[in-house]
């Protein structure tokens, strides 16, 4: 593609106000963390400070509400992790005629909107729990780990579909004539070849539930996690501690994003040696030197 | 009582063995072929399958939908006379959102009403001006970003979505406020004299619901385009054709269930959006969901809130098939 020098112009312009609309807020909110005033300011800067983040980390209920926001993400991948996994392979052995019925239902919580799916888990196991007599199922941890799982895992379940789509058949097959039982094919061909998209999975399940509000706020009942405590701050008013909580979000997800990064090109490099002494090895063999027995 | 007991693990019972049935059929009359479901998965792994499916499907999505619709049937009533005499079916809810309380003497209730047709067509128009935002950048980045700028361009996009709802929300009212930046700048400037009420005017509201999503156009938009091959692009400039007829009759049929997918994603997300309106949001603002928030916890009316919800869960279902059905598209292919 040759653009012209106007277009080329216009596009660069078209750019930069892109990335103005979408970094601008949070730079501003940013700045307004280190900034002394009470009510959030970027300028004038008055003077630089870190008041703001003492203060959040002195605010007991947004740290109970942390707490509870990661033991609810650490449920929800134990949950949605499993369900994916067992949806998508159901996916790939379901009669067709049924596929798109069994599609429409298990996909249907991506596109309902968040109220809906908190409000319905509350009115159901209410109900639910009052009936069977299982009453101390009814609690804000339980109903919003369920509630989240409801479209997570069908989150879960599009990752690992997509990569089982891709899965060899005959790997399956051949470790069938081999003598494996089907158990055995699903513990050692299956899965390993899944883990990425199960680490993936995961991943993304935990920084959903983390960040989920409007499924939480009804499902949480009396309880309070990290984003129901901060929908109530911020409408109580503005203060810039608000505006260092996200500085350290920011960070945090900075720092771990460059940690997987650095992780994944190491777990690479080690995959390319592997593959180069596979290879060299199977040279060596076929120049009819003897090599050493693989365990 | 225990009727609704019954139903409650008999329908995942009955499809679970209606499952089964049409399998065995199958393979009686021979369309299918192969191992049977237990035989492929083994006896453990095969009920780990059909519970965490089952446990999935109707615990989980069905059953609580179900038992919200069952609910915006019935009247509100004290704890102690649910399921007694008075526990019967009515429209009351539904007649509420139309026409009020019944001692009220408006016509309708054109609060309720018009916050509901408001929420929709701000939707639809705040979905129209995010996909032209974002289609120009979706092309750039998968038809002629090289790959290291694309990487940045990927990271620069994603990290906002770091940041969660409720702050970015908040980042905009930081912006916005009388105080802030762009009134500062615009004093400044000398274009006013007295700082504008962005937020009361809800503009605050719209572009941070705009915000928001943009993830949600992009990446279905960049998907869809990067799949194009290029050299259908350049064959039709080679043959003469301007650009824009590139765009209109190559890069957006391709890219169809792309928009279609974004379009519906972030049409939904807006509809049912709850932090921006609830951060962003003045006292006059507009905005069905709050509307259903309060109905439960300011009204303490849970079967007129699900009423609420299942109103909005409709309208959004109609739209989405709506769509579909614009766009010629499966379900399937859209959330792919």
């Amino acid at each position: 593609m040759i653009p012209g020098p106007f277009q080329r112009v216009m596009f660069a312009l078209y750019t930069v106000i892109f990335f103005l609309y979408l970094l601008g807020p949070l730079v501003v909110m940013g700045v307004s963390a280190f900034n002394t005033p009470q009510y959030p300011q970027v300028w004038p800067i008055d003077g630089l400070t870190l008041d703001w983040f003492a203060a959040l980390f002195a605010d007991q209920d947004m740290m109970t509400g942390l707490k509870m926001s990661l033991w609810i993400g650490l449920l929800v991948v134990c949950i949605s992790v499993p369900i994916g996994l067992a949806g998508a392979i159901i996916m790939t052995q379901i009669q067709p005629r049924v596929r798109s019925l069994y599609y429409l239902v298990v996909v249907s919580p991506v596109l309902t909107p968040g109220i809906i799916i908190g409000i319905s888990t509350v009115v159901f196991w209410r109900q639910f729990t009052g009936q069977t007599g299982t009453r101390f199922l009814y609690d804000g941890v339980v109903l919003t780990v369920l509630g989240q799982a409801s479209f997570i895992s069908a989150y879960c379940m599009l990752i690992i579909l997509a990569r089982l789509q891709r899965f060899d058949r005959s790997q399956e097959e051949a470790a069938l004539d081999l003598g494996a039982s089907y158990p055995q094919v699903f513990r050692h061909i299956l899965l390993p070849f899944l883990k990425p998209a199960l680490a993936s999975a995961a991943v993304l399940a935990f920084l959903s539930s983390f960040e989920n509000y409007n499924t939480t706020t009804f499902a949480i009942l009396s309880d309070k996690t990290l984003t129901t405590v901060l929908a109530g701050r911020v409408r109580q008013g503005s203060t810039p501690a608000i505006s260092a909580l996200a500085v350290v979000i920011v960070a945090v997800t900075v720092i771990g994003a460059i940690a997987f990064e650095i992780y994944k090109r190491r777990a690479d490099a080690a995959a390319a040696r592997r593959q180069r002494a596979a290879l060299e090895a199977e040279e060596a063999e076929l120049a009819g030197t003897p090599t050493p027995a693989m365990g | 009582m225990n009727g609704s007991l019954a139903f409650i693990f008999g329908l995942p019972l009955a499809v679970v063995v209606l499952f089964f049935a049409l399998s065995a059929y199958e393979r009686r009359r021979g369309i299918a072929t192969g191992p049977g479901f237990f035989q492929r998965n083994g006896l453990a792994v095969g009920l780990y399958l059909v519970l965490a499916v089952g446990f999935w499907a109707f615990f989980i999505i069905l059953l609580p939908q179900l038992a919200m619709v069952d609910m915006s049937f019935r009247p509100k009533l004290p704890p102690a006379q649910m399921g007694g005499p008075k526990d019967l079916y009515t429209l009351e809810n539904y007649r509420y959102f139309l026409f009020g309380s019944t001692t009220s003497t408006a016509e309708w209730n054109w609060l309720h009403i018009k916050a509901f047709f408001l929420t929709i067509g701000v939707s639809i128009l705040i979905t129209l001006i995010n996909f032209a935002i974002c289609y120009p950048l979706a092309f750039h980045m998968a038809q002629s970003a090289s790959a290291a700028r694309l990487r940045v361009l990927l990271l620069l996009l994603i990290l906002p979505y770091w940041v969660n709802e409720i702050l970015r929300a908040f980042a905009f009212r930081v912006l916005l406020s009388s105080g802030g930046i762009i009134n500062q700048l615009l004093m400044g400037s000398g274009l006013t004299h007295e700082p504008i009420d962005f937020l009361g005017a809800d503009v605050g509201l719209y572009m941070g619901l705009s915000y928001a999503y943009l993830l949600m156009m992009i990446f279905p938009l960049y998907n869809a385009i990067e799949s194009l091959d290029r050299n259908q692009v350049e064959a039709a400039r080679d043959l003469g054709a301007p650009w824009w007829h590139i765009h209109a009759f190559i890069v957006l049929p391709h890219a169809k269930p792309g928009i279609a997918s974004g379009c519906t994603l972030v049409f939904m997300l807006t509809a049912g959006a709850l932090a921006a309106p609830l951060v962003l949001g003045g006292p006059r603002t507009l905005w069905f969901t709050p509307i259903v928030y309060d109905r439960f916890y300011q009204a303490f009316n849970w079967p007129q809130g699900a009423a609420y919800a299942f109103i909005l869960l409709v309208s959004c279902i109609l739209f989405v098939l709506v769509v579909l059905k614009a766009f010629r598209l499966s379900l399937g292919e859209i959330t792919r």
